[in-house]
């Protein structure tokens, strides 16, 4: 556990350059969804780097495609792809476009950045597992703010009404979106009595404490023919002090070299707290 | 030309046919399997058809992250919600990363008749046609139906394929060969192209047949893929006429003829007329009477052609027009002046 939070912190603080160099981006959401992310790629899923089309690999799509400066960090330190690519992002001729395309990333299982659509695939992809007979799983990582998107809910009846228990979703509920918080913008609580009534299996975990993740995404795989929902709250901008909770870090601004530098001295600090 | 069969009979049919020598493929429907003529795969193979329901968005999204496990999804629903109601789905998910989704879609233009516009989709081609990577096809017969089935599982890519409502004769026989990105010559003629697409093709070929009893001869080119385009048969047929017209069951702004005036003015500037849906909605009624109404029936297309080969005849100061006997005499008149 102890190694996954070192893990994280790196993982912050390349993120945080990335999105330095590139001179925007989604600091705020990538930040609120990394800890899910780096449990997901450095524990959960069984994938290999050397072979990114093994067939019975695991599968994760990013739904909300902005948070990729975090997808980005975990596949290049997983060694998909060169870490020196990770500061092309956002600029032209780069691999690393601004929202996840699975034609020219390594380890992109698909190209989303349009709400709601990721969500979709990961259910046709999750269909797909379980017509070919294969035992892959599927993870699908949803903002909140996502939620707003009616295919999502399109997608949710789906998923329940197919059995798709080889199907987790995460909603990385940092209580933000692009303007504001999902309250006053668009109120979708109560949101867990939501993924119920869909007939979805619902856990609600706190979704920067790495062994509640883990416990999580093992008491889905233990679960047969529901689909499986992990409400996970989250803190926008978590690890940096002056972007935590502040809507103003959502998209489309990076740090300047001062906040930078404050930002990665800060989580200097954080590498030694270990699981509490 | 005596038997009829719908498009999306034909659709229904060619699955189950394909279907029973091929694996590789299944079948989502939005609930109108009735509609599109998938019933028929439902019924034959239910463990390869996936119903999700009235909910467009999904289905072709899922779509997307069902084809990369290396099965190919047939999509398929009414033109009006492939084209609108989930396009941005097809954009993103499905065309943006060239994911090997096919798009099969009834109930094009107003050979949907009698649901009225709501269900009339007139801006179908277009949209498809505007989309990156997308390959987008409207074949004219049941039997290239079938045909452009099988061609569209070979091809690795996203593809659009309209067909249609109504039934329509059958035009070529089993020896006909299809090809994606091909424009077949039916008839050669050397007064004026008709460049059909899909359902239009068979009035395209009355009205050619019809019209050398007067001594206008129509080419006749079936133009089935609308992207890619086959230029060079358009360009050489052109080439050869010096007229061309356009004839499709759409809106006459950016399908079939949008399509060839951007090759033409640029190879080979032509004089151009357009058949179709002359940029407003249907309306309820019979296909029959709608095709009057809208000006897409035979009289209709005899009018412009016969317009066309006197207009051209009098810029290319060629053959006598006025030797010719035509329909509608009195358009000469107006030409003259």
């Amino acid at each position: 556990m102890d190694k996954l939070y070192q893990k994280a912190t790196k993982l912050r603080k390349l993120v945080l350059q990335m999105i330095h160099q590139a001179g925007s981006g989604h600091p705020g959401g990538s930040l609120s969804a990394l800890d899910i992310i780096t449990v997901l790629y450095f524990y959960e899923m069984r994938i290999d780097s050397k072979n990114p089309n093994w067939e019975n690999r695991d599968r994760f799509v990013l739904s909300k495609g902005h948070a990729c400066p975090a997808l980005y960090a975990a596949l290049a330190e997983k060694g998909f792809f060169p870490k020196k690519d990770l500061f092309s992002l956002r600029k032209i001729n780069s691999r690393l476009q601004g929202h996840p395309d699975m034609l020219t990333t390594p380890g992109v299982e698909m190209s989303t950045g349009s709400l709601g659509q990721g969500f979709s695939a990961a259910i046709g992809m999750a269909l797909a597992g379980k017509y070919i007979g294969k035992n892959f799983r599927v993870y699908v990582l949803l903002g909140d703010g996502e939620l707003d998107e009616g295919e999502v809910w399109e997608g949710a009846m789906c998923a329940s009404h197919y059995e798709l228990d080889n199907l987790v979703a995460i909603i990385d509920y940092n209580g933000l979106q692009s303007d504001n918080y999902n309250t006053k913008t668009m109120n979708f609580e109560p949101l867990v009595e939501k993924w119920k009534a869909f007939n979805w299996y619902t856990l609600e975990i706190d979704g920067h404490n790495i062994p509640q993740i883990v416990n999580a995404f093992n008491r889905a795989k233990r679960l047969k023919r529901k689909p499986t929902v992990i409400v996970a709250h989250t803190i926008k901008g978590k690890g940096v002090s002056f972007m935590e909770d502040n809507p103003k870090w959502h998209g489309s601004l990076a740090p300047d070299d001062e906040q930078l530098k404050i930002a990665l001295d800060e989580l200097d600090g954080k590498e030694l707290i270990t699981n509490e | 030309m005596n038997k009829k069969m719908s498009l999306r009979e034909a659709f229904g049919k060619a699955l189950v046919k394909i279907g029973k020598n091929r694996k590789d493929f299944v079948v989502f429907d939005a609930d109108v399997a009735g509609g599109t003529g998938t019933y028929h795969f439902r019924d034959t193979f239910p463990e390869r058809f996936f119903q999700f329901g009235i909910a467009e968005q999904n289905m072709f999204a899922a779509a997307a992250g069902f084809s990369t496990l290396g099965i190919t999804p047939i999509v398929t629903t009414y033109a009006v919600f492939a084209s609108m109601r989930a396009i941005e789905q097809v954009r993103n998910s499905i065309a943006y990363p060239k994911l090997n989704v096919k798009i099969v879609a009834s109930h094009p233009g107003l050979d949907t008749g009698p649901d009225g516009a709501t269900h009339q989709a007139v801006e179908d081609l277009a949209i498809y046609r505007a989309i990156p990577n997308m390959v987008v096809i409207s074949p004219a017969d049941p039997i290239e139906v079938e045909k452009a089935t099988e061609a569209i599982l070979d091809y690795p890519g996203p593809v659009y394929m309209r067909t249609g409502r109504s039934p329509v004769p059958i035009i070529f026989d089993e020896n006909y060969k299809f090809e994606i990105g091909r424009a077949n010559t039916i008839m050669e003629g050397e007064d004026v192209s008709l460049f059909a697409t899909g359902i239009m093709l068979h009035r395209a070929l009355e009205v050619a047949q019809y019209l050398r009893k007067y001594g206008i001869y129509c080419e006749v080119v079936n133009i089935s893929t609308l992207k890619p385009l086959d230029k060079e048969t358009i360009i050489r047929s052109a080439r050869k006429t010096k007229a061309v017209i356009t004839m499709e069951d759409h809106n006459v702004i950016g399908g079939l003829a949008g399509a060839i005036s951007e090759i033409l003015s640029y190879y080979e500037p032509t004089l151009m007329r357009t058949i179709g849906i002359k940029d407003c909605f249907g309306e309820s009624g019979e296909p029959n009477d709608l095709v009057k109404k809208y000006h897409l029936d035979r009289d209709s297309i005899i009018k412009i052609v016969e317009e066309t080969v006197a207009i051209k005849n009098k810029f290319m100061r060629g053959r006598k027009w006025k030797d010719l006997k035509i329909k509608y005499p009195s358009l000469l008149a107006q030409v003259e002046e």
